[in-house]
C-alpha cells in the first residue's frame, strides 16, 4: 500500500506536467474507519469502510487550481488530471501563486510525534462492540427518569502521502479511537433533554472508562431536569472546558492571513497590541506527544513551530499561509491552528463557582454566530445558575450576545483543567459581567 | 470522527460555509466532466445508469445475495457518482477553481431496525462483495436469499433543466462572476472588497433493493454567491447574498445576476446603520422567505421521525394533537419545482411526495425513512436522505415551509407595538428533546408602534419549538420560497435543503441583545 501510494503520486505528478502544469502537489489518503452504536441492548449501527482520496493542486504560469477524487481508475484520473489542468488554463494569473519555497520545508521528517496506536490492527471487532454494549447498559441504567441511552464507539487508522514537485515528499500515519454516550430524559413538563459525553484518543488503551462515560452523560442530562429561562441582565459566566471553542473561535478566524487580506478582520492591525485580558495567554504547540493537533507540517507543507499566539492578552502571531503571505508581504508560518494549549490558572471550574456570586456556570452553546469583521456575536447558552456560590437550577433559552474585544478583556480568569479529548486543550473561564437576554 | 460534537443538529446558509471551504480547498469541488452525456445527448435511461457504473441486474443480484447471507431482511445498494467545480473571484480576478469527483457504492442491511453498512469506491463484483459481507454482519444467521428480478420503477422529474452541468464549460460560468464584480463596485463607492463564487454539482444516483425496486435520479445543483466588505469612517462592515437551487445556467439571468450584486451591497451598507436591540422578550416578526428556518428548527427536526421512534423528540406524543392556531399549515416537500431540497426519489426508493406536519393547527404526520415508516405501521413519506454512498439513510427535511394565512404584511407590522421583524439569517441549531431552537439573524429592524425602525445586526433568537409554534398568532398571505444555499446537518451529514415562509407574527420569543 505504501508503495502503491508513493508511486501513484509520482506517477500523477508527471502526468499533470506532461499536461502542462508548471508545479504540482500530490496528497494521496487511504483511510478506514470502523463506526458502532448501540442502544436499547442492542447494536443500532454498525458501519465499516475504506476510503481513498487524490487531490492535485495546479500552478500552470500562475494560475491555480485544486481537484480531489475518490475514483482512483487509471483511465478515470487520465482524464480527471487532464481536465483539471486543461480548465486552470482559463483562469486569471495570480503572481502570488506558487508552492511554498522550500527553504520553509521540515529539515527533519524524522520525529516520532507518536500518532500512530501500534495496537491498531489487534483492536478485535467484538470488543468494539462490547465497549458501546457497556457504555450503554451503564448510561442506560442510571435513572429512571432516562427514557433513551445510545452509546458509540468509533476508531479509523489513516496513511496518507504528500508530495510536491518542487522537493517535498513526506508520509503520514496517525489512529484516533472514540467512544461515549447521548442520554435523553424526561421532565416533568414534557421536555426531554437531552446530554453526551464522548472521550477521545490515539491510542485504544487511552480511552476513559465506559463507567466514566456512561454515568457522565447520564448525570449531565438529569441535571436539566427542570430547566427554565431567567431574568436577562449582567451576569458572571463560568464557561466549562469543553465549551470554551465556541468561544476561542471567534478569535482564530480573524486571526487568518486571508482575513486580513480581504478586511473582514477585527484584528487588523492588533499584533502588538492588547486584544484580551492579561489572564490570557494562548499557545500553538504542534509538538505535543500523541497530541490530535500535532504535525510536523501544515497543508501546504510548510515547518510547524511552536509559537505563544496572545501573550497575557497581546496579539504576537497571526496564521499566514503562503498565498496571502505573498500579498501581505507577510512570512508564511502555518495557516492554521495546531494544538492549542494555555498558560494555565490554579483553580477548577468547582472552585471558581464556589467564589460567584450571581453568575451561570455555562455548560453548553446552542447556535448563535459571530461577526469576523466587526466582532459582534451572540450566541445560545444552556448552564446552571450560580447564586452565593452554590448552583441552584439549570437554565436554558438564553442568549449572550456582545463584542469579542470588549468581552475577551472581561476574562477574570483561567482554569486549571484542561479539557482532554481535543486538539485545543481548553480549560474553564470566568467572565465577569456579560450581557445575558432571557425574560 | 464520532463524537458528541458530530450529533450536533445545525442548518447553515451558503455563504458561511464557503468561506470556510476556501480555506480548504480540498473539502471543495470543480471542473468540467462529461463523464455523464450519453451520445448523443439524450436523457440517461437505466441501461445508461447500468453501464456508466460498469454493473448489471446479474451483478447487483449476486451482492444482494451476499448482503443477505447473514439473514439480513432487507439491503440495498446505493450507487453514486457525484461531480462539483467551484470558481472565485476574489481581489477582482477570477483566479481559483476546485473540483471533486465522488464515486462508489453504499451497501446497507436492515434487520430490524438495525442497520449495518459499508461503502467502497471501488465498484469490481469483488470489492462490492466484500463490502456486502461486512454490512450482512448485522445479521448473525446463515440463510440463502433469492433475489427477485429488479423493476425500474419511474419517477418525475422536478428539476428540468435547460443545459447540463457537464456541458457548461468553466469559460462560460468565468464572465458571469466578473460582472457580478463590477457591478458591486460600481453600486457603492464604499466597497473595498468583493468576493464571488460559482459553483456546480451534477449527481447521478443508483438504487436498487432487495425487494426488487430499482431507481435512478440525476440531481443538478448550482449556485452563485457574493460577499462583500464595506468601509465607512474607519468602520467595517461584511455581509452577502446568493442565489441556489437545482436549476441550469439559465437560471442566471441578466435580472438575478444583477440582483446577487445590488442585494449583497445592500444587506452589507445597511449594517452600518444598525443597532442591537435591547436583550429579552419581545414580538418578532419574520419577513417571508428564508425565515422559514423558524420552522426547520422550532419544528423540523422534532418531527423526523427517528426521533419519535426513540421517543427523544419533544413531538413524541403529539400527533393528531393542537400544537398552533387553526391558520397554521406547515408541510415538507420534495415536489417544489428546481427548489434546492426538492428530490425526484428518495434514497432508498421511495417517491418523493408533500408530506403535512401540522394542517390547520393539528400535528398531523411525522417525516419518515423506510425504518421508522415499518416501525409505526405506515407508508414511508419520502424523507429517506443521505449526504452520499458514504451514509446510511436518516429521515431528513427537503424543503419545509408555511402556506399562506389570512392576514396582511402591513397590519402585522402595524401590530407590533415593540419588537423586531428579521429579514437575514445564517444558520440555526435545536436540541430536539428539550426543544429548545436557535436562529441567528444577520440582519432586520426595529419595530416601534407600528413603524419599521432602525436596522438590527448580529442578534442571536432563542425558542423553544412547541410554546413558539402556539405563539404563531398571525400568518400573512405573501408566501415565499426561501432563494438561498441552506445546507442542513444531522449527526455528521449534509444534505441541501430549502425552506419558506409568509411574514409571520409569533408573540414572545427570546432576543439577544444588550441590557441597558
Amino acid at each position: 500500500m505504501k508503495n502503491e501510494r508513493l508511486n501513484l503520486a509520482e506517477w500523477a505528478t508527471k502526468y499533470a506536467q506532461k499536461q502542462g502544469a508548471d508545479e504540482v502537489k500530490v496528497d494521496i489518503s487511504n483511510s478506514r474507519s470502523v463506526d458502532v452504536s448501540f442502544r436499547d441492548k442492542k447494536i443500532e449501527n454498525l458501519t465499516e469502510a475504506t476510503e481513498n482520496s487524490l487531490s492535485l493542486t495546479i500552478y500552470a504560469n500562475h494560475k491555480y487550481s485544486s481537484h480531489s477524487t475518490s475514483d482512483l481508475r487509471k483511465d478515470a484520473l487520465e482524464k480527471f488530471i487532464e481536465e483539471a489542468v486543461s480548465a486552470t488554463k482559463y483562469l486569471s494569473q495570480d503572481e502570488f501563486r506558487t508552492l511554498p519555497d522550500p527553504k520553509y520545508y521540515p529539515k527533519d521528517l524524522d520525529v516520532d510525534l507518536d500518532l500512530v496506536d501500534k495496537q491498531y490492527e489487534n483492536v478485535n471487532p467484538e470488543k468494539r462492540k462490547e465497549i458501546a454494549k457497556e457504555i450503554e447498559e451503564i448510561a442506560r441504567t442510571q435513572s429512571d427518569k432516562i427514557i433513551s441511552a445510545s452509546a458509540g464507539y468509533s476508531d479509523g487508522i489513516s496513511e496518507s502521502v504528500k508530495a510536491h514537485s518542487n522537493g517535498f515528499l513526506a508520509e503520514n500515519k496517525t489512529t484516533y479511537f472514540s467512544c461515549g454516550a447521548s442520554v435523553t430524559v424526561k421532565d416533568e413538563s414534557g421536555g426531554r433533554p437531552e446530554d453526551w459525553y464522548w472521550g477521545s484518543s490515539r491510542f485504544f488503551n487511552q480511552l476513559p472508562d465506559p463507567q466514566k462515560l456512561g454515568t457522565e452523560a447520564a448525570k449531565r442530562a438529569l441535571r436539566k431536569i427542570g430547566q427554565s429561562k431567567i431574568k436577562s441582565g449582567k451576569y458572571d459566566l463560568v464557561i466549562e472546558n469543553r465549551s470554551g471553542g465556541r468561544l476561542l473561535g471567534m478569535m482564530s478566524s480573524p486571526m487568518s492571513a486571508r482575513a486580513l487580506q480581504q478586511k473582514s478582520s477585527f484584528l487588523e492591525g492588533m499584533l502588538g497590541k492588547q486584544i484580551a485580558s492579561e489572564k490570557l495567554t494562548l499557545i500553538d504547540d504542534p509538538f505535543v506527544k500523541g497530541a490530535f493537533g500535532s504535525r510536523l507540517y501544515d497543508g501546504e507543507g510548510i515547518a510547524t513551530r511552536k509559537k505563544v499566539v496572545i501573550e497575557k492578552g497581546i496579539l504576537r502571531h497571526y496564521y499566514v499561509d503562503t498565498y496571502y503571505g505573498k500579498k501581505l508581504d507577510m512570512e508564511p508560518n502555518c495557516g492554521s491552528p495546531t494544538n492549542i494549549l494555555f498558560e494555565y490558572g490554579d483553580k477548577s471550574a468547582e472552585d471558581m463557582i464556589k467564589e460567584m456570586k450571581n453568575g451561570i456556570f455555562v455548560t453548553g452553546f446552542i447556535g448563535g454566530n459571530s461577526n469576523s469583521t466587526t466582532g459582534d456575536f451572540s450566541f445560545g447558552i444552556v448552564g446552571l445558575l450560580v447564586e452565593d456560590g452554590k448552583i441552584t437550577k439549570p437554565v436554558n433559552e438564553i442568549n449572550i450576545s456582545g463584542n469579542a474585544k470588549e468581552f475577551w478583556n472581561s476574562l477574570v480568569e483561567v482554569g486549571n483543567d484542561p479539557y482532554p479529548y481535543s486538539s485545543w486543550k481548553i480549560p474553564a473561564f470566568k467572565f465577569a459581567q456579560a450581557d445575558i437576554s432571557g425574560i | 470522527m464520532g463524537t458528541g460534537i458530530s450529533r450536533r443538529r445545525f442548518l447553515e446558509n451558503g455563504a458561511k460555509g464557503l468561506v470556510a471551504a476556501a480555506f480548504v480547498p480540498a473539502f471543495l469541488k470543480a471542473d468540467p466532466s462529461k463523464a455523464f452525456s450519453t451520445p448523443d445527448g439524450t436523457v440517461m435511461k437505466l441501461k445508461n445508469y447500468y453501464d456508466h457504473f460498469t454493473i448489471s441486474e446479474e451483478i447487483i443480484r449476486e451482492v444482494m445475495q451476499t448482503a443477505l447471507s447473514k439473514g439480513g431482511d432487507y439491503c440495498d445498494l446505493f450507487f453514486q457518482h457525484s461531480i462539483s467545480n467551484y470558481i472565485g473571484l476574489e481581489d477582482k480576478s477570477v483566479n481559483r477553481a476546485y473540483s471533486d469527483i465522488s464515486y462508489g457504492v453504499g451497501i446497507r442491511v436492515l434487520k430490524g431496525d438495525q442497520t449495518g453498512y459499508s461503502f467502497t469506491e471501488e465498484i469490481t463484483p469483488n470489492a462490492m462483495k466484500l463490502a456486502a459481507k461486512t454490512a450482512a454482519n448485522i445479521a448473525n444467521e446463515t440463510k440463502k436469499f433469492d433475489p427477485v428480478p429488479l423493476k425500474l420503477h419511474e419517477t418525475p422529474n422536478y428539476y428540468k433543466i435547460e443545459t447540463p452541468w457537464e456541458e457548461v464549460k468553466i469559460d462560460q460560468k468565468i464572465p458571469y462572476l466578473q460582472k457580478i464584480n463590477e457591478k458591486v463596485f460600481a453600486e457603492d463607492n464604499r466597497i473595498i472588497k468583493s468576493n464571488v463564487w460559482f459553483i456546480d454539482q451534477t449527481t447521478y444516483n443508483l438504487v436498487a433493493n432487495s425487494e426488487g425496486r430499482i431507481t435512478y435520479d440525476y440531481q443538478p445543483m448550482s449556485q452563485i454567491s457574493v460577499s462583500c466588505t464595506a468601509e465607512q469612517n474607519g468602520a467595517k462592515e461584511q455581509n452577502g447574498f446568493n442565489l441556489s437551487g437545482r436549476r441550469g445556467i439559465e437560471f442566471f439571468t441578466p435580472a438575478n445576476v444583477d440582483r446577487l450584486a445590488t442585494e449583497a451591497v445592500r444587506r452589507t451598507t445597511n449594517l452600518f446603520e444598525a443597532v442591537k436591540p435591547e436583550a429579552g422578550e419581545m414580538e418578532v416578526v419574520l419577513a417571508a422567505g428564508s425565515s422559514g428556518i423558524l420552522l426547520h428548527e422550532a419544528i423540523g427536526h422534532g418531527m423526523e421521525a427517528d426521533f419519535n421512534r426513540k421517543e427523544i423528540s419533544i413531538f413524541a406524543d403529539k400527533i393528531g394533537k393542537p400544537v398552533a392556531e387553526k391558520f397554521v399549515t406547515i408541510v415538507d416537500s420534495g415536489t417544489n419545482p428546481n427548489i434546492r431540497g426538492s428530490i425526484n426519489v428518495d434514497d432508498e426508493c421511495n417517491d418523493s411526495q408533500e408530506t403535512y406536519l401540522v394542517e390547520g393547527g393539528v400535528l398531523k404526520s411525522y417525516l419518515h425513512d423506510r425504518i421508522s415508516a415499518k416501525f409505526y405501521g405506515l407508508k414511508p413519506t419520502g424523507n429517506g436522505r443521505r449526504q452520499s454512498f458514504r451514509h446510511p439513510v436518516l429521515p431528513r427535511m427537503r424543503n419545509t415551509y408555511m402556506l399562506p394565512g389570512p392576514h396582511k404584511r402591513e397590519e402585522i407590522i402595524e401590530s407590533v407595538k415593540k419588537g423586531i421583524i428579521a429579514e437575514d439569517f445564517t444558520n440555526g441549531q435545536v436540541f430536539i428533546g428539550g426543544g429548545d431552537f436557535t436562529f441567528y439573524v444577520k440582519s432586520g429592524y426595529l419595530i416601534e408602534n407600528g413603524k419599521i425602525q432602525r436596522p438590527i445586526k448580529d442578534v442571536n433568537i432563542i425558542g423553544n419549538g412547541p410554546e413558539v409554534l402556539k405563539n404563531i398568532n398571525m400568518v400573512a398571505d405573501d408566501f415565499k420560497m426561501a432563494e438561498g444555499g441552506w445546507t442542513c446537518g444531522k449527526d455528521g451529514q449534509s444534505v441541501p435543503v430549502s425552506m419558506g415562509l409568509p411574514t409571520v407574527k409569533v408573540s414572545s420569543i427570546t432576543v439577544g441583545g444588550v441590557n441597558s
